[in-house]
């Protein structure tokens, strides 16, 4: 079953949170490294006051796929941690609902590291 | 006048030198790029769960993670991200590509410096904040969860 | 009223031969003609950028020297100056010649600050031949000041371009071609500008500050030469001198030049224009002492100017300090 209206929601919602992030590079010289920080704590800032999953229900992949769905993995991972295990799992918890992610990129950048090499920024 | 009067007018002078660009082209592109982005993670992880039963959305929403990352990385090593990401700007760098990118980039550049002390300790210069506040501040979320939780 | 700034040279050094070389994308520049060497591939069979830097400066300061018909052990020094931290490229490719070596660090007033330098030994009679030359590579530049290459980031619209090119020139005590007739040394000038990619607006007041000063010691007005050259300013940086010249009472009108707003173009979306020690090097060793051989300049002002900045005191936040120096070129009458 193909859900359009999901589609739309996902498409429209990622572009929006992009384009956000965008205005603020243009408008304010943030450097795109600061842009990223800001949004992963602002992802973990939602998921604490609980508002993420709402956004998630609506758009899914619209949110979950910009850097916003990490900061909200990071949070949910350290809240579920200190409801299972306590103070532990505070520490636990986050960067192990991510591991997936980290490791990937990680292992990635190993990979294509070793098999290419950098180039020029080409004439455009 | 003195210095700071005069460097205060300069800037002021060169703030309205500096020419005004078209933000609306720039803005367009950042929707669209970041929204197929997005888009193509949804179709990831719902054609991964038509296929697999067993698999929970959560898995599949990791899956697509993880597929985007590999996408981002192969496009870095092969030269083409830079050029998609010069056009879409933040459509790309928002995107869990950016992230992705952000690290592959890295390592690429420090690989002369060696394998150990190039690649391998730079891997983070730009992607190291991002895990690093979001760390701390989901620390900061699990504890303020626990005090809340004490009463 | 006069300050030693400016120094006025007896014997007039010539420079006897000069070389450039440029990268793949400086090929699309309406100035590649003059360029003596065009590379296809800016990697040049090398295995980094910084190599490739060093290979082009080798390159460069070996061609002029053999331009000149000198054997390069007839070279009593070479003065040189590039971007990398600790001017490595320029150390390292002294090291192939068996030469005396003076490194310099002048950021992209390089060129004219080697020429300015190696003008007084050779005027003072303490040298007969003296190799300046200066490089840099986009490459190399991005990956020590901002960002990873790959990196997929939006340049700002007030960034400049990194040329990729150097240039050597030849300065004797005898010998035919166009003369260094005065110099002046700028003085370190900042006003206050902290944007790192605008480099223009940071090295624009240094260069108002040299020319001011090389206008009042040397009795002239900008209508006195043939042609104006700044380094690197780029098209805002060039209209802010424009406008601070005006301001103080010297208007600079069509021989003024400036070589990163004129060596790429406009469909090569470099925004600002070319920036680094190899745009204004390129420029010279190729376009305008062509120019000067063939008389159709007779009388030219070249002010580099440099962004003296590193990482470090950019991310501590520090604004970025300016420096500029001047030569001028004259044909003898």
């Amino acid at each position: 079953m193909f859900d359009l209206l999901l589609y739309l929601k996902v498409f429209f919602v990622g572009g929006f949170i992009c384009s956000i992030a965008q205005v603020l590079i243009i408008k304010t010289k943030i450097t795109s490294a600061r842009i990223l920080v800001m949004f992963v704590v602002l992802g973990v800032f939602l998921e604490g006051v609980g508002v993420f999953d709402y956004l998630v229900q609506f758009a899914e992949s619209g949110v979950t796929i910009p850097i916003l769905g990490f900061g909200k993995a990071l949070a949910e991972g350290a809240i579920l941690g200190a409801q299972e295990s306590g103070l532990i799992g505070v520490f636990t918890g986050g960067l192990t609902k991510t591991a997936g992610g980290i490791a990937a990129a990680v292992a990635f950048a190993y990979l294509f590291a070793i098999i290419f090499d950098a180039r020029t920024k080409k004439n455009m | 006048m003195n210095k700071n009067e005069r460097n205060a007018r300069y800037n002021a002078y060169v703030e309205s030198k500096i020419p005004k660009t078209h933000n609306f082209p720039s803005l367009f592109y950042a929707f669209i790029i970041g929204g197929i982005i997005c888009v193509l993670g949804q179709t990831i992880k719902d054609t991964l769960l038509s296929i697999f039963d067993t698999m929970t959305p959560q898995e599949a929403s990791n899956w697509a993670s993880i597929g985007l990352i590999f996408l981002a990385s192969l496009l870095t090593g092969l030269g083409v991200f830079d050029d998609i990401g010069a056009i879409a700007g933040a459509g790309t760098i928002v995107p869990i590509t950016g992230f992705s990118n952000s690290i592959a980039s890295s390592a690429l550049d420090f690989k002369r410096e060696g394998i150990i002390f190039g690649m391998c300790s730079k891997m983070f210069i730009v992607a190291g904040p991002v895990i690093v506040n979001g760390v701390v501040a989901s620390i900061v979320v699990g504890l303020i969860y626990l005090i809340i939780e004490a009463f | 009223m006069e300050n030693k700034q400016t120094i006025f040279f007896k014997n007039k050094p010539t420079i006897i031969s000069s070389y450039s070389i440029a990268g793949p994308k400086e090929s699309y520049s309406v100035f590649a003609p003059y360029f003596d060497l065009v590379l296809k591939d800016d990697l040049w069979d090398c295995d980094s950028y910084e190599l490739a830097e060093r290979k082009m400066l080798e390159h460069v300061i070996f061609n002029a020297i053999e331009r000149a018909k000198l054997q390069p052990k007839e070279i009593d020094a070479l003065i040189c100056g590039d971007l990398l931290n600790q001017i490595i490229s320029s150390s390292f490719a002294a090291r192939r010649f068996d030469v005396t070596y003076i490194g310099l660090f002048g950021a992209c007033s390089t060129m004219a600050e080697s020429l300015a330098v190696g003008a007084c030994l050779v005027d003072a009679g303490y040298f007969d031949n003296v190799a300046c030359a200066t490089a840099s590579h986009f490459s190399s530049v991005e990956r020590q000041f901002r960002m990873p290459l790959e990196l997929g980031n939006q340049r700002p619209p007030t960034a400049q371009w990194t040329v990729t090119g150097g240039g050597c020139s030849v300065l004797s005590n005898k010998g035919i071609g166009p003369q260094i007739t005065m110099a002046t040394f700028g003085k370190v000038v900042d006003f206050n500008v902290t944007d790192a990619n605008n480099m223009g607006a940071a090295m624009a007041p240094s260069a108002m500050t040299t020319m001011l000063v090389h206008f009042q010691n040397t009795k002239t007005t900008p209508d006195d030469y043939d042609l104006i050259v700044t380094g690197d300013l780029g098209k805002l940086g060039a209209e802010i001198l424009i406008d601070l010249m005006e301001y103080n009472g010297y208007k600079l009108g069509q021989n003024y030049i400036d070589c990163g707003h004129c060596i790429y173009t406009n469909e090569q979306n470099t925004f600002m224009g070319g920036s680094g020690c190899g745009c204004s090097a390129v420029m010279l060793n190729s376009y305008i002492l062509q120019k000067m051989r063939e008389k159709v300049y007779n009388k030219v002002l070249f002010i580099a100017t440099g962004a003296l900045l590193s990482t470090t005191s950019s991310f501590q936040g520090e604004s970025i300090p300016g420096i500029a120096h001047a030569i001028v070129l004259e044909n003898k009458r």
